[in-house]
């Protein structure tokens, strides 16, 4: 099929034409509002907003409230600004992101060529633990991750990210390694290769694309995770969006919105950057995990 | 005779490998989901308070539970909020999805512009949705700095509208995707039947009503799960756009089930709660899941 084929065979006239591209701009508008602002609010004195100008551009423009929403904006009893919060955030991430990902490629290799009976059943249930409204594991998690020692740690939010992002990863993977040749596999089976010797020198090689997209889901997700970042860490580990949060949210002293809005572009960045440069990736990843095949 | 011995041996050791390799994964779920799950629901029998305790209740804290306003407070808004939330972004997911389709210049820069929010966190959301509704900073304050005096939009200070606050900021983050979705359906359309019918005189209205959209079934399909499940399980943006307020007009089951464990210490009824929204999500879940996995035999 080629690139036109794709394209709708409707034709439209000139008046429903300006239509639709007023609406589609409009929307457009919609879209982006927010952002423009916390944007434009996030680089003007405090006045300036609350005298009514939150939808101007700034006159005097300042870099002041992001100095203050990184470096020493109130968050908790702590004057630290969202700093540590961000390296927190950065330290669950990472391994989390990296361990999901490498067991997903194997679970998905071993659902789709060592196929056995009721592997169809073991990979539902470990789909539909993606789906679960995660307030039914809070409580008895936060009594286990006590007994084993991570509570309140960022390697307990890793872990619980690990537990809970494997279903993802294991589709991921299950789709895109099911329309591999199994041929090769066979045949690579009868040249005397073994499991991890086929994985890593038939399978990995052509990863990449759908191990981007893992990638890029898992950081999505877990970096912008608040409920399991909100029960089980402490002061010292809480991730950035519970950090956001409780910036914001604090009842004491006057409220800087400026350095609301820019502690939230703070915190909105990592996963906008992700989706700037790798956006087709991104959409890929969501559309899997709804859509499945 | 030895060396065939071995060979045996090596390749019942390939026969295992695949399932130890998967085994660990499994574990780890069945303890920490299944498990956690059984042990959650049987909480909801007990009496435990700020600690898990096992004396047996029975219904109690079901029969307890639904005597709640506080409760019903936050069915009432879940099904508010579910069912304009999930019209909302289908109706704009789907119109969108067919406005991009019509050969529009600059879809590649529309596209990312109406999906962009999805990469970002309900409490980055909720931020700056809050404050831009805030009547004494947000839109109110600047249409009167702008001259029209009587301008008001008080919704999220407002206990009857508050809950629709919540409703825009989340059909706004939502909505693109749902677009996404649509418009990978539109994609897929063949246009042989398109040109056929546009042969008989059939209008673009009816093109659409009569062939295009009811060829969308499994995306109407996929969009209702995942809005439905996304519905249920809605909480950070309460807590960081009204907080469940005013007084408890934005509550939800998921702040309900939040506050009820963790700040009110009762952990029977808070369990019993996540066991309701357990069973929702299972029962719009689970024959979704089974379908897709049945077919791909």
């Amino acid at each position: 099929m080629s690139v036109a084929t794709q394209d709708t065979a409707i034709r439209t006239g000139r008046v429903t034409r300006t239509l639709i591209y007023v609406v589609l701009i409009l929307f457009a508008l919609f879209y982006l509002l927010p952002l423009y602002v916390m944007l434009v609010n996030s680089v003007k004195p405090l006045d300036e907003i609350t005298g009514g100008g939150m939808m101007s551009l700034p006159d005097a423009f300042t870099i002041e409230p992001w100095k203050q929403a990184w470096a020493s904006a109130q968050i908790g009893v702590e004057p630290t600004g969202l700093k540590p919060y961000f390296w927190n955030s950065i330290k669950m991430v990472v391994p989390a992101v990296a361990i999901s990902t490498v067991l997903g490629a194997l679970n998905g290799y071993v659902l789709t060529k060592w196929r056995f009976k009721g592997d169809t059943i073991l990979f539902g249930l470990m789909l539909f633990a993606c789906f679960i409204p995660f307030q039914i594991v809070l409580i008895p998690m936060a009594r286990m991750l006590g007994l084993m020692g991570l509570a309140g740690s960022t390697y307990g939010l890793s872990f619980v990210h690990i537990v809970f992002g494997i279903g993802f990863t294991t589709l991921y993977f299950r789709n895109y390694y099911a329309v591999f040749p199994t041929e090769l596999i066979r045949a690579a089976q009868i040249d005397g290769a073994g499991f991890f010797h086929i994985f890593w020198r038939i399978l990995l090689p052509s990863s990449g694309p759908i191990a981007v997209v893992s990638v890029i889901w898992q950081f999505t997700n877990i970096w912008n995770d608040f409920l399991f970042g909100a029960s089980f860490a402490d002061a010292s580990s809480q991730p950035m969006t519970v950090a956001l949060n409780n910036l914001v949210q604090s009842s004491t002293g006057v409220k800087e919105y400026n350095v609301h809005f820019a502690g939230a572009i703070l915190a909105a960045m990592p996963t906008l950057f992700v989706y700037i440069v790798a956006g087709r990736y991104f959409v890929r990843g969501l559309m899997a995990g709804s859509v499945k095949g | 005779m030895a060396q065939s011995a071995n060979a045996d041996l090596k390749t019942r050791l390939q026969n295992w490998i695949p399932k130890l390799v998967l085994s660990p994964s499994l574990a780890v779920i069945l303890v920490f989901v299944y498990g956690f799950i059984l042990f959650s629901v049987y909480l909801s029998f007990t009496d435990s308070r700020i600690l898990p305790s096992y004396g047996w209740v029975g219904w109690e804290n079901y029969s307890k539970l639904w005597r709640l306003s506080h409760w019903e407070i936050s069915l009432t808004n879940m099904g508010i909020f579910a069912l304009l939330y999930i019209t909302l972004c289908t109706v704009i997911g789907l119109g969108l999805a067919i406005f991009l389709d019509q050969k529009i210049r600059g879809e590649g820069m529309l596209r990312p512009l109406y999906l962009y929010p999805m990469a970002l966190s309900f409490i980055v959301t909720g931020t700056a949705w809050k404050w831009f509704l805030d009547p004494g900073i947000g839109l109110e304050n600047v249409m009167h700095t702008w001259g029209w005096e009587s301008f008001k939009f008080d919704w999220i200070k407002n206990r009857d509208y508050a809950i629709y606050t919540v409703v825009l900021a989340a059909v706004w983050q939502t909505s693109g995707f749902v677009m996404a979705m649509f418009l990978a359906g539109l994609r897929g359309i063949d246009n042989e039947i398109l040109k056929a019918a546009q042969m008989d005189g059939a209008s673009n209205w009816n093109l659409y009503r009569r062939i295009i959209i009811p060829q969308l079934r499994p995306a109407f399909l996929s969009a209702f799960v995942i809005l439905s499940h996304l519905a249920i399980k809605t909480f950070d943006l309460v807590i960081a756009l009204t907080g469940g307020g005013p007084g408890r007009a934005t509550e939800l089951p998921a702040t309900f089930m939040y506050s009820y464990t963790f700040t009110r210490n009762q952990m029977g009824i808070g369990s019993a709660s996540a066991t309701i929204m357990l069973m929702a999500i299972a029962a719009i879940m689970v024959p979704y899941l089974y379908s897709e996995l049945r077919e791909k035999r």
